[in-house]
């Protein structure tokens, strides 16, 4: 049982290969010294000069990674205290529209939430740029943050957190002492995943944004449109490249976390 | 009081960003366009007090909505959508299904490696991943000049611009939403269920559709889902790899709003759009509610 079958062998190549083999060639017609991205002249690294002085480009990745830094820390604190909310509040007034509201936005199509969003900038008058993209993505990613800490929140033994209430902590302090501390991965794993939705969001970005600020995938698309370009093959690659070592750093770090908390328990269970 | 406080703030939030925007929409959707701005009337005039009010809602029709089956274009944007929505659904399924069966009956020590491969892609940018396909079926793309230098073909095929590239990316991009439910299904599987199947005299081919299929069922259910309800309302995919052939829901809206600037018609395709989806989301959440029951 422990040896794939041919078949199995079979399907993840084709499977894996699937995946990977348009970002390898995207990846390696970045390199290439021509300007027809089609066909291959030589390796070069001209691409990624041209990149970096190109301004309209860096500019609109600074507003991303401003708008992503801010939105997702923001989207962190609403979305963890919603999901404290929704696991340990037990009933109040409107909890059912609380919850529905919760996971309304994880299903809801991307153009009805920018249009949506825009219409209400519109309403009050807010101006559009960094300010109303923050907004429209702190909404919703606070929904993904809290789904992800309430399924820890959920399986989070209770009695630990009683326990310090016994021994004089005040509500807040508890929550700042023991649950914090063990519902962590969870916390940071939702930042993670915050920060990449605002990085990657087209759509929600085009409707709140005004001509003040322009976010990368912005710009990506509207360059796309006219067609491949050795430019956007050379910043695809910086972003592939940015996210698989963050991706895999953050995998590493939860690892350590956890075998360091299995031994925790361990050494617990044997003083008992 | 400090339990008030910790509701009130992402309530008031969601309240003011996520309900009250969804009831602009609707509004916006009865009013009439107009060469104003913002381009609809009527608005609504509080300082007018009591008939300022009774004036604005005796102002608001479904005419957009009478409009919206007058002309075939939204309806025949509508069942598209769905239609391409029901194929790539059951294309993502057919791709993703051997590759969570191969993931499940792997080593175990391979699983979180194969794991972390199968999320990878999805934390890289939507749009990026899109893009390397338009270089890939381009008419001078990679694939036609593997396919003309192998000699399969003669002349270049044309499959940028068409629904077939439509369809695989939307099987690219959206293939981890597929396997990972089905393989969180496979995995939890017990492998002696087979083993017992086969001992009392099925083929292993009658084992997987007697035994396998049926006990991953939720995990098909729930990925079926997760790719179907997006992809409905999809914009990315049909403006870069689709061509105007190629109608969906989504770049109708899109195109209404920006190039058109016709919001309460834009509005009311959402209104519209948002009817469609209340289906397919209210079977997936009994799904899950079913599945959670099951294993609590």
């Amino acid at each position: 049982m422990n040896r794939l079958s041919w078949f199995n062998t079979v399907s993840l190549t084709l499977g894996f290969a699937f995946l990977y083999i348009p970002m390898i060639i995207l990846i390696i017609f970045s390199f290439n010294e021509s300007k027809l991205v089609t066909v291959w002249a030589g390796f070069s690294t001209k691409w990624y000069g041209e990149l970096l002085r190109n301004e309209a480009f860096l500019d609109a990745a600074w507003v991303t990674i401003r708008v992503a830094v801010f939105s997702s820390t923001l989207a962190t604190i609403l979305g963890t205290a919603a999901a404290y909310v929704l696991v340990r509040s037990g009933r109040f007034f409107g909890r059912t529209l609380f919850s529905g509201m919760i996971y309304a936005p994880l299903v809801m199509p991307e153009v009805i939430t920018g249009l949506s969003l825009l219409l209400l900038f519109i309403g009050i008058g807010l101006d559009r740029g960094i300010l109303t993209i923050v907004l429209a993505h702190t909404t919703f990613s606070m929904c993904f943050v809290s789904v992800v800490v309430s399924s820890r929140l959920i399986t989070f033994d209770r009695s630990l957190e009683e326990a310090a209430l016994d021994l004089g902590c005040s509500p807040a302090q508890a929550f700042r002492l023991v649950t914090l501390p063990i519902i962590a991965p969870a916390v940071i794993s939702g930042w993670l995943l915050a920060f990449t939705l605002s990085l990657d969001d087209l759509v929600i970005a085009s409707f709140t944004s005004g001509p003040s600020a322009t976010t990368l995938p912005i710009k990506i698309f509207s360059a796309v449109r006219l067609g491949v370009s050795p430019e956007i093959n050379a910043l695809s690659t910086i972003m592939i490249a940015v996210v698989t070592v963050g991706v895999i750093t953050a995998s590493l770090v939860t690892k350590r976390a956890m075998v360091r908390q299995q031994q925790d328990e361990m050494a617990a269970a044997r003083t008992e | 009081m400090r339990r008030a406080v910790l509701i009130a703030i992402p309530y008031v939030w969601l309240l003011a960003l996520f309900l009250v925007p969804f009831f602009i929409v609707l509004k916006i959707s009865l009013s009439d366009t107009a060469l104003a701005i913002p381009p609809y009337t009527p608005t609504l005039d509080l300082s007018a007090g009591w008939t300022g009010i009774k004036e604005f809602f005796s102002q608001l029709d479904l005419e957009n909505y009478v409009w919206l089956t007058e002309d075939d274009l939204y309806w025949k944007a509508y069942l598209s959508s769905v239609k391409i929505a029901f194929i790539s659904t059951f294309l993502t399924l057919l791709v993703g299904y051997p590759i969570a069966y191969g993931m499940a009956r792997a080593p175990q020590e391979w699983r979180p490696t194969l794991m972390m491969l199968v999320i990878l892609p999805f934390w890289t940018s939507f749009l990026i991943r899109v893009y390397a396909w338009m270089g890939i079926l381009s008419n001078e793309g990679y694939l036609n000049q593997i396919l003309l230098w192998t000699g399969i073909i003669s002349t270049p095929l044309t499959i940028l611009n068409t629904s077939t590239a439509v369809y695989i990316g939307i099987v690219y991009t959206y293939l981890p939403f597929m396997i990972l439910p089905i393989y969180s299904a496979l995995e939890r599987m017990d492998g002696s269920l087979i083993e017992a199947a086969e001992d009392l005299g099925c083929s292993r081919l009658q084992a997987f559709w007697l035994v396998t299929i049926p006990l991953s069922k939720p995990g098909i259910i729930a990925g079926c889902f997760l790719v179907m309800i997006p992809v409905i309302g999809e914009f990315v995919i049909p403006s870069l790899l689709g061509g105007s052939g190629t109608l969906m829901i989504g770049k109708v809206l899109w195109e209404e709003f920006f190039s058109n600037r016709d919001w309460p018609v834009a509005s009311a395709v959402a209104i519209v759009l948002l009817l469609i989806l209340v289906i397919p989301i209210v079977l997936f959440q009994r799904n899950q509610q079913k599945q959670a029951e099951a294993e609590g």
